[in-house]
């Protein structure tokens, strides 16, 4: 699957699509390929804030559960209620399938992270 | 290159680049490169749901095969498991587990009876060094050799309601005729002699067959199989859908729970050990736990509230003390729900009793709920 042209992406394998104060975060398709079936999704609650490079949720798979990572620090302003009932729909298009929305502390934050081809290649160096 | 915590190189199946070949995503199991599943068949869920429903497949060369042979051959096997060999046919096979003194843990193995002074044990990946070793040293004092034929044997399961018909096609034995836990020889993909045993760690119907482990022989036997079982959509299967499948059929898995920590009366395994045979090792022990009791036994639990409890996971009474530990837990994919094994103090192991279980800092509603979660339908 191609990675968005507009997104930013972290180590982590977060992708942040920035839109001026505004932000939409998920996983990318390669997290997403190597966490198989996901299962459950927990997102923070909205209000709140979170932190560059910390923990924001999880998702879950079958067999592991791994750590969400803010790409970008920000106030909490959404969260894709529909990820509760339909998980699998990260599994189906993790670039479309987002978890949270942001109110960003300092937009140009995001700046410094991968652009779609460095993040490519980053995957394919690390498999 | 990979390699074990103890620098060691990781050991290969014969069906190693099989399994690349197929896409299969690989992990370290026991000091083995084994696939955890194949996304291009479409990963665990579809795995799992093809073992309940249709037809798997499973490298499972890395158990191990132990061969004792000799005049002293069933005293030894007496003696150093826990259920009583003397009741096996030649054909059959029983669960069972080698103990140490304790009553605790060495491994849990499929005991099969194949002619009179002649048994096979089949024992776990990650242990059997240790299970070798061990077995050898106490049937010294028998007149008996003990043999790893591990390598010898390339092991296929083949799991599900149409691994028979899957299998049927491939050998001239009438597979009906073999019932659970018991095994034949005959030719299987024009192999003469091979061993098949209805056996599995599923909790569904199934076969493991055991071919020569030289690479040709095992590709085509895998090729074989997967052309056979093609009209019932059969699909290879790692150890993520082996693992969520033995766990709806509460089938215990070394080190989480079974252990040389854990008794046989605390796992729930006393069924399969014959206490009243003559003496065995652990013996003494097990009659002083019966007698006593334990204080924590084996549960099965479910998710009340949203959570999915994991290995090693803290279980907390209503009150808010510490009172066990889960040994394994994961979404059941069949059953569609969050599930667990987990050990806790017998006054808390009712049915329909509510505990929590810790998953990051939230204590989440699980109840007491019966097991196996999961029974394969009686046959019509």
């Amino acid at each position: 699957m191609a990675y968005p042209k507009d997104y930013k992406y972290t180590k982590e394998h977060e992708w942040i699509q920035v839109k001026g104060n505004s932000a939409t975060v998920g996983i990318t398709d390669h997290a997403q390929e190597s966490l198989g079936d996901i299962v459950f999704v927990e997102l923070p609650k909205v209000g709140a804030q979170v932190e560059a490079g910390k923990s924001f949720g999880t998702v879950e798979s079958v067999k592991a559960v791994s750590e969400l990572y803010a790409p970008a620090s920000g106030k909490v302003v959404a969260i894709n209620e529909s990820l509760n009932q339909g998980p699998e729909a990260v599994n189906q298009d993790a670039h479309a399938a987002w978890m949270i929305k942001l109110e960003l502390t300092n937009p140009s934050q995001a700046d410094a992270l991968m652009s779609a081809d460095d993040y490519e290649k980053y995957v394919a160096e690390e498999k | 290159m990979s390699s074990t915590a103890e620098g060691q190189t990781l050991r290969k199946t014969a069906l190693n680049a099989m399994h690349r070949r197929l896409g299969a995503k690989m992990v370290d199991f026991g000091g083995w490169d084994m696939p955890v599943d194949y996304p291009s068949s479409g990963g665990l869920v579809k795995e799992h749901m093809a073992v309940r429903t249709g037809v798997g497949m499973f490298d499972v060369s890395h158990m191990g095969d132990i061969l004792i042979r000799g005049p002293q051959a069933l005293d030894a096997v007496q003696w150093i498991s826990m259920n009583d060999a003397s009741k096996l046919q030649e054909g059959q096979a029983h669960y069972s587990a080698l103990l140490y003194p304790e009553g605790t843990f060495v491994d849990d193995v499929i005991v099969h009876k194949m002619g009179q002074n002649d048994y096979l044990l089949v024992i776990n990946a990650g242990t059997r060094e240790k299970d070798h070793s061990w077995v050898r040293k106490n049937v010294s004092k028998f007149r008996c050799h003990a043999d790893d034929v591990g390598d010898y044997y390339t092991q296929i399961a083949i799991q599900g309601p149409k691994a028979e018909a899957t299998l049927q096609k491939l050998t001239n034995v009438d597979l009906s005729q073999i019932k659970n836990y018991w095994f034949k020889h005959g030719t299987v993909c024009n192999l003469p002699n091979t061993l098949i045993a209805r056996t599995g760690y599923t909790a569904e119907d199934g076969f493991e067959i055991y071919v020569p482990s030289d690479v040709p022989t095992s590709e085509r036997v895998w090729n074989e199989v997967t052309a056979a079982g093609k009209e019932f959509g059969i699909v290879p299967c790692g150890l993520g859908a082996r693992n969520t499948l033995r766990l709806e059929g509460k089938m215990a898995l070394y080190g989480h729970e079974i252990s040389d920590t854990i008794n046989v009366f605390e796992a729930a395994l006393d069924r399969y050990c014959k206490i009243e045979k003559p003496d065995f090792i652990g013996k003494a022990a097990l009659e002083k736990v019966k007698a006593a009791g334990v204080k924590r036994i084996l549960v099965g639990l479910e998710a009340v509230d949203r959570g999915i409890p994991r290995d090693g996971y803290k279980v907390f009474d209503q009150a808010g003390s510490e009172i066990g530990y889960v040994t394994s837990g994961s979404p059941a994919p069949f059953l569609k729900k969050n599930i667990a094994l987990a050990y806790v103090p017998p006054q808390h192991s009712e049915i329909g009793g509510e505990v929590f279980v810790e998953i990051r800092g939230q204590k989440v509603k699980c109840k007491v709920v019966p097991t196996p979660f999961y029974k394969k339908p009686k046959k019509s």
